[in-house]
């Protein structure tokens, strides 16, 4: 074991079981998987995506490149970072070679968003961050605070002397104030983008560290949607590595993350441990580390090796060799010596540990998502923020202040808390590599992508860091190059002789750490996944055991089958029923729009191809709406209510977008019309009442209906009430039946709908769904937007001429009407197709190629068109499909083949209306 | 058959579900309330037209964008520069539109009978704004959604017009058909809130009911 008595703040008095690659190890509360691997002597934790090398853990946080592991339990994730999955009694982990494996199961846990609007917003629960927060909160602002990590205090490792007390507790003074004013803290919370105008995304990990305690019914994951008008970049800073040969090998890290392990989990990474660096930070590392028992060898790339820090080091026992580099390491599975070169010449250390450090890159990317500038400082050997970026700033080590005195200083301003005496920073030494063998420099130790392959890149021509990135592949893997990425410009500028300042960084992008899609899906899957729309009927629908069908977003009975009836038995049923007797659908989900004004027939006119306003108060009208291309957009019926009044019916699916179409022309367009538009679609629901007995089942319902020929004819809408609530009937008929439309209040449909089937009763009225219509409306040769048609067909191909007015000066889509490709004869057209057979019922979207005799010829086979509708007849008894063919109309009566299923069907072209082309049922 | 014809809640079958969550979570109130009649009015809202519409409501329409006002027995709601929604617990909405509509159209305005158009759920307690924060992304603060305020906006993925009554209170008129959708996202969402899960046998004796 490498726990060492005295360090860290893990819960030593319990203890958790988990399991890696198969070996049960001990752990305890507060312990990182990565830390309970180390503190178990585990090294080895998985091998390199393309060259299979061994890999361990490089780091204590979610800069570690390398320690990627499969969760198996207690539910399967792919590639989390093994540094930062929080150890529950029972977990089940492996190391992974690159790719992981999603759960087959579906996820059970829930996740949710949360919007939050705030005044200040801090990122980073560093000194600081919580002293940022602090002086925000007692000036009276709403502040929300968020941090990565399990608990409060940055990188403070708990030796640092803040106002004369231990760090830590300075922390928790400051988190326990922050709790009294009233602050949202929020730990294990990763702010993941910035976006424009202060509004940033972060990801609570909520309930994984309560393991089996973990309540159900809470959310596991929280993406939290913050507004704030101020946000503090305090994200602090990650170690920067120096490459070298064989840098990639277990038992190589970064040097404060190996203090982190110390000093946060007791965990003793290495007994002899070899320091690389460039940087004060590392001594600190390296003191501890013989504070806590190891054998330090400290290797400083510098000539001058800070003096202070030499002298303390000196006092450890702690050997220090100035101007040395590392060149290289062996060990397979764990290093075992580090090769390096000092001023004696080359020397072989034997190490289990190997700690480097080339300085520090702030953590710029949530300043950089928001498009905040970033430049390149020759101090740090790394980039911070240049600009300033409305409402947001970037404090302490994220803004390049590595001191923890000047870090309490952007915090709190001048009145901060006194930070203990500690060395003076000494210049750190910016060096991205050292000399060897550049096959085996990993930059991006995850992708196996070395300085051989920034070589080959540059030899390719490529200048930009961009270009670099995206051949290389460095910084794309999980850590999106938190190590890599600074490393991979500087070497670049290197291998081009060119300025780093000049090449610059890479872009940052969210998401910062990665983010699994279901936080992102939240509580919209399953039945919430898209909202259900439902009619008043509903209900009913559902207790008469209705199939439902999805149309756009709403639910609708597709058909109401009896016991032992499939859908095609239910169809023909409800088809018979309905053209020998009476049928009742549930009409409610057409969209309706009310049309208000003096100029309400105007803007009619100007939309529909037809025209509207020469319509008589207490009639019906069908009209099409056509696009600028005069395709068809939608259709519908309009009623007349009175001299400046209308009400338009259109598609259910078209809906929206016909009232959005209609608003656009009036808005944009024509501001001077007086006219306005309400849409009605859920005040009314509608029943249309069909068949020859529709008649009789409206009269007895509506006694002060006079439902005659003479009174009420086709294509006329009366006004009447039903125990004084108001009713509107249409004789608009989808059928070519008799047909009565029955408009109600919606709080009345349930009781009126009831009301209809109680008279109908007798005439044996079967309520049908969207299947029969479908069929009843097909056989009479009417189009259903959207699905007989996609945007190219025009009412002309459609074989609806009558429909558009010769005489209207202009309307929307009516130029488009004389483009010549309008007019070419071989346009699809709208047909009907019979199978000669008179069995088999073409699949809709089946291709209609010529008569071949001997089978389909070798591809290409020149379609003809295809199959929009097909469906079997009750009243035909036989298969009949709609279809737009080439020249279809021209071809009436000719025969074509459509293959299905391997085999061709011979069927033959026809008119498009099947069922009573006299129309002399419409009067029943 | 009976004589009158009978109204049916949109959300008359989630009414026990939401009661039964109203009693389980402290803090929290939710529930259906009573249909009212409802008219769409739009009117150019400075000059004659407003002036006439507000005389006959009896109160000067909310000319602050988001805003909502008190009727005798309803509200009048802001929801566009020329477009009102009136609310009355007692009118009959026909007879609203008759004479609105009579009043409006002398300047070219428009009224519409949108009664069964939306329904509302009402959302009061301490808890409110926390549930409405896991869907709806405007800042419902107090400071910044006081009493008196109004917005068309999503809670969930249905549009809501969304009333803030008191500190605490909120209605949400919802259109009929996503009625079910976001008393089911109230449902779902408020899990969250209970000390405890809710047991699938506790809904099971509710829709039995």
């Amino acid at each position: 074991m490498s726990r060492v008595h005295g360090y860290g703040r893990v819960e030593t008095g319990r203890t958790l079981t988990f399991t890696f690659d198969g070996r049960t190890y001990t752990g305890h509360p507060g312990d990182t998987l990565a830390s309970a691997l180390l503190a178990n002597g585990v090294h080895l934790v998985g091998s390199s995506v393309k060259l299979g090398r061994p890999h361990g853990i490089s780091a204590a946080w979610t800069e570690d490149a390398t320690a990627l592991v499969q969760i198996e339990r207690p539910f399967p994730e792919p590639m989390l970072q093994a540094t930062t999955v929080e150890l529950v009694d029972g977990l089940v982990a492996r190391g992974l070679r690159g790719q992981g494996r999603l759960a087959s199961l579906a996820d059970p846990a829930r996740y949710d968003r949360q919007h939050t609007h705030t005044d200040t917003l801090v990122i980073g629960a560093g000194p600081a961050g919580l002293l940022a927060a602090l002086a925000a909160a007692r000036a009276g602002e709403d502040v929300v605070l968020v941090d990565d990590r399990s608990c409060a205090g940055g990188a403070l490792t708990g030796t640092e002397v803040v106002d004369g007390r231990p760090a830590l507790e300075f922390v928790a003074d400051v988190v326990e104030e922050l709790a009294r004013l009233g602050v949202r803290h929020l730990q294990r919370t990763t702010a993941f983008g910035q976006y424009d105008d202060g509004f940033v995304l972060a990801l609570q990990r909520r309930t994984d560290h309560l393991g089996a305690a973990a309540p159900a019914h809470r959310g596991r994951q929280r993406v939290h949607r913050i507004r704030a008008l101020k946000v503090v970049v305090a994200t602090g800073a990650q170690e920067r590595p120096i490459v070298f040969a064989d840098n990639d090998r277990p038992g190589i890290m970064l040097a404060a993350s190996a203090r982190d392990y110390l000093h946060r989990y007791g965990v003793l990474a290495g007994r002899e441990v070899v320091v690389f660096t460039s940087d004060d930070a590392a001594y600190a590392a390296a003191l501890d580390l013989a504070g806590a028992g190891s054998e330090v060898t400290l290797l400083d790339v510098r000539d001058a090796p800070p003096r202070e820090w030499a002298a303390r080091a000196a006092d450890a026992g702690v050997a220090v060799h100035a101007s040395a580099v590392v060149t290289g390491t062996e060990g397979e599975q764990r290093v075992r010596a580090v090769l390096a070169r000092t001023v004696d010449g080359g020397i072989r250390l034997p190490a289990d540990l190997l700690l480097v450090s080339g300085g520090w890159n702030p953590v710029v990317h949530l300043f950089s998502h928001a498009r905040g500038a970033l430049a390149y400082d020759p101090e740090l050997g790394s980039f911070r923020p240049t600009s300033s970026l409305p409402g947001v700033t970037a404090i302490g080590a994220a803004n390049g202040t590595l001191d923890l005195a000047g870090v309490l200083r952007d915090g709190a301003g001048p009145d901060a808390p006194v930070a203990g005496p500690e060395p003076a920073r000494t210049p750190t030494g910016i060096v991205w590599r050292t000399e060897g063998d550049p096959d085996r420099q990993f930059v991006d130790i995850q992708r196996d992508a070395t300085v051989t392959d920034i070589g080959r890149a540059v030899g390719a021509g490529l200048r930009s860091v961009e270009h670099v990135k995206r051949y290389t592949t460095i910084g794309t893997a999980h850590d999106q190059g938190k190590t890599s990425g600074v490393l991979a410009s500087g070497i670049t500028a290197e291998l081009l002789g060119a300025r780093i300042e000049d090449l610059g960084t890479t872009t940052y992008r969210p998401p910062y750490t990665p983010v699994a899609f279901a936080a992102l899906a939240g509580r919209s899957r399953g039945e919430l996944f898209d909202p259900v729309r439902t009619t008043p009927l509903h209900e009913w629908h559902v207790a008469a055991g209705a199939v439902f069908e999805d149309v756009g977003q709403w639910k609708r009975p597709r058909y109401y089958p009896r016991p032992g009836e499939d859908m095609d038995t239910a169809v023909l049923r409800e088809c018979a029923a309905t053209r020998s007797g009476v049928g009742i659908l549930d009409g409610s989900t057409l969209g309706k729009i009310d049309v208000q004004g003096p100029d309400a027939g105007v803007l009619l006119d100007r939309l529909y191809t037809n025209m509207m306003s020469t319509l008589k108060v207490g009639r019906v009208r069908y009209g099409v709406l056509c696009g600028n291309d005069g395709m068809v957009l939608d259709d519908g019926t309009v009623l007349r209510i009175d001299e400046h009044r209308y009400l338009l019916t259109t598609t259910t699916g078209g809906a929206a977008t016909v009232l959005d179409w209609m608003e656009e022309w009036l808005q944009t367009e024509w501001p001077e019309l007086r006219v306005h538009l309400t849409s009605v679609t859920e005040q009314w629901s509608v029943f249309p009442v069909v068949g020859p007995r529709s008649r009789e089942v409206v009269g007895e319902v509506f006694a002060d209906l006079d439902v005659g020929n003479d009174a009420f004819p086709f294509m006329a809408w009366r006004d009447t009430t039903l125990d004084g609530v108001p009713v509107r009937v249409a004789r608009i008929s989808f059928s070519g039946e008799l047909a009565y439309e029955v408009n109600v209040c919606s709080w009345y449909a349930p009781a009126l709908w009831t009301r209809l089937l109680a008279a109908g009763q007798r005439h044996g009225i079967t309520p049908y769904g969207t299947e029969t219509m479908h069929v009843l409306r097909a056989e009479k040769g009417y189009p259903i937007i959207g699905q007989d048609t996609d945007g190219t067909v025009s009412p002309q191909d459609l074989g609806m001429s009558w429909v558009v007015s010769k005489k209207k000066d202009d309307f929307v889509g009516k130029r488009s009407f004389s483009r010549p490709e309008n007019h070419n004869p071989l346009r699809k057209q709208f047909v009907s197709l019979l199978p000669v057979d008179g069995r088999t019922r073409l699949p809709e979207g089946s291709q209609i190629v010529e008569l071949c005799d001997d089978g389909l010829p070798e591809p290409p086979v020149p379609m003809l068109g295809h199959v929009t509708s097909s469906y079997h007849s009750a009243e035909l008894a036989r298969p009949f499909a709609l279809a737009l063919v080439k020249n279809g109309r021209a071809r009436i009566g000719e025969l074509v083949d459509v293959p299905v299923d391997g085999a061709l069907v011979r069927a033959l072209i026809g008119d498009t209306v099947l069922v009573d082309p006299e129309g002399a049922r419409r009067d029943g | 058959m009976a004589d009158t014809l009978f109204r049916t809640h949109p959300l008359a079958h989630r009414r026990a579900a939401l009661a039964e969550l109203s009693a389980a979570v402290g803090g929290l109130s939710v529930y259906p309330e009573d249909e009212v009649a409802a008219v769409d009015l739009r009117v150019g809202p400075v000059g004659p037209g407003g002036d006439a519409l507000g005389r006959a409501l009896g109160t000067a329409l909310p000319a602050e964008p988001n805003t909502w006002t008190h009727t005798a027995d309803g509200q009048l709601i802001w929801l566009g520069p020329d477009e009102w929604l009136l609310t009355s617990a007692g009118g009959d909405p026909a007879e609203l539109e008759r004479e609105l509509g009579w009043v409006v159209s002398a300047f070219d305005g428009a009224a519409v009978d949108v009664s069964a158009q939306r329904t509302s759920l009402r959302l009061r307690g301490e808890l409110a704004r926390e549930l409405l924060s896991l869907g709806c992304s405007l800042d419902l603060r107090p400071t910044a959604f006081p009493a008196g305020t109004c917005a068309q906006t999503h809670v969930g993925q249905t549009v809501v017009l969304l009333l803030a009554l008191g500190a605490d209170d909120f209605r949400l008129f919802v259109r009929q058909s996503f009625a079910g959708y976001l008393a089911d996202w109230v449902l779902d969402t408020a899990e969250e809130l209970r000390a405890a899960p809710c047991h699938p046998a506790a809904l099971a004796n509710l829709s039995e009911e």
